[in-house]
């Protein structure tokens, strides 16, 4: 940060952590990622239909809703960890930004990929650019998230330039990033500041998306308020989403589990859970949709999982001071958070898409199911190959207060 | 100094964007053409013969189906459009019968509706779908990504995707034969070809208002109603029936056009940018609050681990 460039430096600095990289963990990401490329061969031999079970009526699947949707709602610990320790000034919160920020910056980039897959014309995904339809939802997500994505890169240089001085100092690109860096200090905050704004302005907008088609998607889910609450719920998801990692990180790569950061991070949760949950039960009244709750129907039964497991049970974990501070329980009400988020991207763009003509049915297809798959392992493989050579993760202090 | 100054400005900046804020919430417009060409199909002349399918596949070059035009058994089975046809006839039975007692058919003819405000336009990120002057909902495949948000728009799920091609798949619909209007001055091949005139081709005012006279002459041969003319609001293909169209596969829509929330919201929201410039000034405002605090106090308590748990 231009203020105080170091300020995470004086408490336990993110090192390169230099692990052994080929474990078992490891090997199974490589097979799935296997597994993906074949499928990608003949998605791109054979077309969308050789590997999907997407139809006419069911044009958007699994990868709309997981690799897109759920994507950019899960990668949004990286503005609202910014949001919180650079912009609110809360610098103790320091330790989790760059985990965060690296995680946006996959995310994003596995969004893009994922979209390469799911448009018919991947050649043309520049097209967008010159031919723009402003009243189009979808033209204003596609452009927050070219621009962001190109955000977050520039937000990344300062680790790139950090981690390139630990390790190949004098080298003539740790030079050039370093000279960079030095160009980029005085008006990275620009950068953070417009992430912030590019991430609220397309994470509502992929609620609004739905919004275009009244007939098809089902009363409990559709609102007006949609892109409100996808805004609301990735904030909410933001902080669990950091959560989860860290735990997940410091299990297995023996890093810091931070919980002097984590305890604290979790209250600011319970807020925005609170929140959401109240918009979506009013919204629920105030729709009289609230009827279709019981029916027993797909629908109704996804929705209650949902709410129930997603939101509910979670928000009620953290109320207590107990769960907050225990690493294991409030790991659980995260994770919960995170599939609560996760169940409702599938459920607005796939359990609530019910077009009332057409009667093809839509389950993900294997193809489908192993692109995904696929590009998760292949993002956590980057973020191994990130952690093990750059400085973004802490390691574990000497003495533990 | 220059920290509190800028605080202060952003506020100002803040102040005068809500002030500037254009005020479209209330002004969404539709942008359907004037007095454009529309169809009209009157359900009770079709007879199910399924010329229209054939003219339209030799009209377009699309793939000859398996079973030939004239095997009228394809009729025991509801269709819909596809990337190798654009219309299809569906054959119904609504327990109407004839002055003679018998149990008679329904035929529908289903395409593209061309709606007068089409989501699918709208919702297409690239514009490569338009509503032209002349009526048609023209594709242009130049512009086409392939994202397929037109197909999840379309509230008659009408496009249809060419999920086979590697590379270059197009998304197919009816073009109410835009081409062979411009280049030859002909109407639709579907409707020329029509046996029983069951398809009017014509300025849609004309045909609302010969619509209109049909319900009237005619009071028993039709319900009083005309599909497409209100519906999403309104659509140049329009349809008679002898039978409520909920029970010959029409679905009941809202008469608003689709694309008027969604714009609504888009363009209150986003128009001149003034949401996101708002939002930028505010938070680079509290930025640099912020930092200051900071600066004046190094010594603050960043990093402890406090007790608020
Ligand atoms: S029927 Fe569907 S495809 Fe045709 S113009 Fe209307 S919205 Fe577009
Ligand atoms: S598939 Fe093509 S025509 Fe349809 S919305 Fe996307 S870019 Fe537009
Ligand atoms: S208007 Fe043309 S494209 Fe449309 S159904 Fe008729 S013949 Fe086919």
């Amino acid at each position: 940060m231009s203020g105080h460039p170091h300020s995470h430096s004086h408490s336990h600095p993110p090192v390169a952590l230099r692990r052994p990289l080929w474990t078992p963990g490891v090997l199974v990401m490589l097979a799935f990622m296997a597994a993906a490329a074949v499928t990608l061969v003949v998605r791109f031999t054979g077309g969308i239909g050789a590997v999907s079970n997407l139809s006419n009526a069911r044009p958007w699947g699994l990868w709309v809703a997981i690799d897109v949707a759920t994507g950019v709602a899960l990668a949004a610990g990286g503005f609202t960890t910014a949001a919180l320790a650079h912009i609110w000034g809360r610098h103790r919160y320091e330790t989790v930004v760059r985990p965060a920020l690296l995680t946006a910056m996959l995310g994003y980039s596995f969004v893009v990929l994922g979209l390469l897959v799911d448009i018919g014309r991947s050649w043309a995904i520049w097209k967008p650019i010159f031919f723009q339809n402003h009243h189009s939802v979808l033209f204003e997500v596609a452009m927050c998230v070219l621009v962001y994505l190109h955000v977050l890169y520039i937000e990344f240089v300062p680790v790139v330039d950090e981690g390139l001085r630990d390790a190949r100092p004098g080298h003539p690109l740790q030079k050039l990033v370093a000279a960079i860096n030095r160009r980029l200090r005085p008006i990275l905050w620009i950068f953070i500041v417009a992430g912030v704004v590019l991430s609220c302005m397309h994470q509502s907008s992929l609620g609004s998306l739905m919004l275009i088609a009244p007939t098809k998607v089902h009363p409990l889910w559709y609102t007006p308020l949609l892109p409100l609450l996808f805004l609301l719920s990735a904030i909410a998801a933001g902080f669990p989403m950091v959560i989860v990692e860290a735990t997940l990180a410091s299990s297995s790569l023996g890093t810091d589990d931070e919980m002097e950061v984590l305890t604290p991070l979790s209250r600011f949760t319970i807020v925005l859970l609170g929140l959401y949950l109240a918009l979506k039960v009013g919204d629920l009244l105030w729709r009289g949709s609230w009827t279709s709750l019981l029916d027993g129907t797909t629908q109704s039964n996804a929705f209650l999982a949902e709410m129930g497991l997603g939101v509910v049970l979670p928000f009620l974990m953290l109320l207590r001071a107990k769960v907050r501070r225990s690493r294991r329980t409030l790991f659980i009400a995260a994770l919960l958070i995170v599939g609560g988020v996760v169940l409702n991207r599938i459920n607005v763009f796939i359990v609530a898409f019910t077009p009332p003509l057409s009667t093809t049915p839509y389950s993900p297809a294997l193809g489908e199911i192993l692109i995904t798959c696929g590009f998760v392992a292949a993002l956590m493989f980057c973020y191994r190959l990130a952690v093990t050579w750059l400085p973004v993760l802490a390691e574990k202090k000497e003495k533990t207060p | 100094m220059r920290r509190r100054s800028f605080l202060k400005m952003s506020l100002g900046g803040a102040i005068g964007a809500v002030a500037l804020r254009p005020n479209s919430a209330a002004a969404w417009q539709s942008r359907a053409p004037a007095d454009s060409y529309a169809a009209l199909v009157d359900l009770t002349r079709c007879i199910g013969c399924r010329k229209c399918e054939q003219a339209c596949q030799q009209e377009h070059d699309l793939p000859l189906p398996m079973k030939s035009f004239e095997d009228l058994t394809v009729l025991d089975n509801q269709r819909r459009p596809d990337a190798a046809r654009f219309t299809v006839i569906n054959r119904y039975h609504s327990g109407r019968v004839n002055p003679e007692g018998q149990l008679v058919a329904d035929y529908v003819k289903v395409q593209c509706m061309h709606c007068q405000d089409p989501a699918c336009a709208s919702a297409c990120i690239t514009g490569a779908l338009s509503k032209t002057a002349h009526g048609a909902v023209h594709y242009d495949v130049n512009k086409c990504i392939g994202c397929r948000y037109c197909m999840v728009a379309c509230p008659f799920e009408i496009p249809a995707y060419e999920y086979h091609d590697p590379l270059t798949p197009r998304v197919m619909k009816c073009t109410f034969c835009e081409q062979r209007l411009r280049e030859k001055q002909l109407p639709p091949a579907c409707a020329t070809i029509c046996p029983t005139e069951a398809i009017t081709f014509g300025k849609r005012s004309a045909l609302l208002k010969l619509a209109r006279r049909r319900l009237k002459e005619h009071p028993g041969r039709y319900i009083q109603q005309i599909y497409g003319e209100n519906e999403v609001g309104g659509t140049s293909w329009l349809y008679l029936s002898a039978v409520p169209f909920s029970k010959l596969g029409f679905i009941p829509l809202p008469n608003k056009p689709l694309p008027k929330l969604t714009e609504t919201l888009q363009h209150s929201l986003f128009s001149y940018l003034w949401s996101p410039a708002l939002l930028f000034t505010l938070l680079s405002g509290l930025f640099f609050f912020n930092r200051r605090k900071q600066l004046q106090q190094p010594e603050n308590s960043a990093g402890h681990a406090g007790g608020d748990v």
